[in-house]
């Protein structure tokens, strides 16, 4: 052991050089945000709760390739489909268990008709494991109420696409 | 009907004692909480109350609803007595901790010596607790435990002799009213020192809180505990580090005296000095586990019989010396 060393034990320097490090840390701005009452930006491509979207008109962009479902690599997207009155292929059922659901952004990739995209919602527990099978209505539903954001959010990011 | 009168007021007076402490332990694990976490430039515990003041509230409101599980196992008895035993250790010793010169609960003559007693009986809530689960991790948390407090009472009891051969009174009051023109930190820094690093290790505070090394032993004697029982652990060793603080403030920093006699600090009722020095060497503790890594054992164990031992040992020789020297030994 080297004298300096020894001085350097003896004198705990290196601890009180720690400790005023600490110190001054004290003092300086906080890295983390007050979650519940401020949140962080999240990227236009975040994969979040899912959403069925729609046309302009009101028409369901679906239309039943269930490229999805082949895709989806947890198998949590199960649809079944009829022909309508006009000859249009849509889905009669679009579930998606959002428990088996493993977020890879997917389905969202293979949908030719951007139907299925992954929101920017995280925030969606429950207090039941029956409310995260989502079913049609509620896709569509967070559809319209997001529709917004999603539309921004493919906007921004098309360029990447 | 006098006896009656006596018996209640003294349960009053351990009241008035025992509520504040037992609401200055939860905000003590607030502040604790808090300086950890703005140390690492995070905002820490801020939602419940003020400033997050009632965290611990209702983090002891969620441990009394949580159920308690007892391992089939176990010693049932005295599994269940650990946490209790902890717990009232670490409260019964702050009945001679004395607040100002009138304001102490037990004004006894051995005082420091009934506060040594008990912090060494506090090893055995954690010994207790460790083998009455009869299981791997709590078992090696407590002989861990068991070793580290015993071997670095040692050297605190070897500095509390520094203190005394000061003082020539065993009694609290004495060693605060002792200090009146210097605090002993002065001429016993480097005791001061150890006392306070051992006070670490005594308290399995880090970085020496290798009986609950969480990375190792889970969570070593607590493990198999849950619901208030854990709580109860976790209070009382605050409670514990909380007198360590107290210990500290009366043997090195003049206790209730004020730091100089001069106008606006002499009105200043006393308790509160004290309370600030607590607090003082309290953020030093918090201030401590947020910077350092903890130790291995074997420099551990090193640390305590290699170099504390001897050196406050020698301490000794050279503080009687000098009061011998120059014929300053008190009582005379």
């Amino acid at each position: 052991m080297s004298l300096i060393r020894f001085f350097k034990t003896i004198f705990m320097i290196d601890f009180l050089t720690g400790l005023i490090m600490a110190i001054k840390e004290i003092f300086k701005p906080k890295k983390t945000i007050n979650y519940p009452f401020e949140k962080g930006s999240i990227s236009p491509r975040a994969r979040g709760e899912h959403a069925l979207r729609r046309y302009p008109n009101g028409e369901e962009r679906c239309i039943a390739c269930k490229l999805c479902e082949a895709v989806c690599p947890a198998q949590a997207i199960t649809i079944e489909s009829s022909e309508r009155e006009d000859g249009s292929r849509k889905t009669t059922r679009y579930d998606i268990d959002m428990l088996k659901c493993i977020y890879c952004g997917l389905c969202e990739q293979s949908c030719p008709v951007d139907a299925i995209v992954q929101g920017p919602n995280f925030e969606f527990a429950t207090e039941t494991r029956e409310e995260l099978y989502y079913n049609k209505e509620k896709l569509l539903e967070n559809g319209d109420r997001w529709e917004n954001i999603l539309a921004a959010n493919i906007n921004a990011d098309s360029s990447h696409r | 009907m006098a006896e009656l009168f006596i018996f209640f007021d003294q349960i009053y007076r351990i009241l008035f004692l025992l509520i504040p402490v037992l609401v200055s332990v939860a905000m003590i694990v607030w502040l604790d909480r808090r300086v950890w976490a703005f140390v690492q430039k995070r905002r820490g515990p801020n939602v419940v109350g003020p400033f997050g003041l009632f965290q611990t509230l209702a983090d002891a409101l969620k441990y009394i609803f949580k159920e308690i599980i007892i391992p089939a196992s176990s010693n049932k008895v005295i599994f269940i007595l650990a946490p209790i035993v902890t717990m009232t250790l670490a409260l019964i010793a702050w009945a001679v901790i004395p607040f100002s010169e009138t304001f102490v609960l037990a004004d006894i003559n051995v005082g420091i010596l009934y506060l040594f007693a008990v912090s060494s009986l506090g090893v055995y809530g954690i010994i207790m607790g460790g083998w009455a689960s009869n299981s791997k991790y709590p078992f090696l948390g407590a002989i861990r435990s068991a070793a580290q407090m015993v071997s670095y009472e040692v050297s605190i009891g070897v500095i509390i002799i520094n203190v005394l051969l000061c003082v020539g009174s065993l009694n609290l009051s004495d060693i605060v009213l002792a200090q009146k023109d210097l605090w002993f930190v002065i001429p016993l820094f480097p005791m001061f020192i150890i006392f306070f690093i051992s006070a670490l290790a005594e308290t399995n505070r880090p970085p020496f809180d290798l009986p609950e090394a969480e990375a190792e032993l889970v969570a070593g004697y607590q493990t198999e505990y849950s619901g208030m029982m854990y709580a109860m652990f976790w209070l009382g060793e605050y409670a514990n580090i909380l007198l360590m603080c107290a210990m500290g403030s009366i043997l090195f920093f003049g206790g209730w005296l004020s730091p100089i006699d001069l106008f606006p600090f002499n009105v200043i009722p006393a308790p509160v000095w004290l309370i600030l020095k607590i607090l003082f060497l309290f953020i030093l503790f918090a201030l401590i586990k947020a910077i350092v890594p903890r130790y291995r054992y074997d420099q551990l164990m090193k640390l305590g019989w290699k170099i504390f031992l001897p050196f406050s040992l020698i301490y000794v020789v050279l503080t009687a010396s000098f009061l011998m020297y120059f014929d300053l030994l008190p009582g005379n």
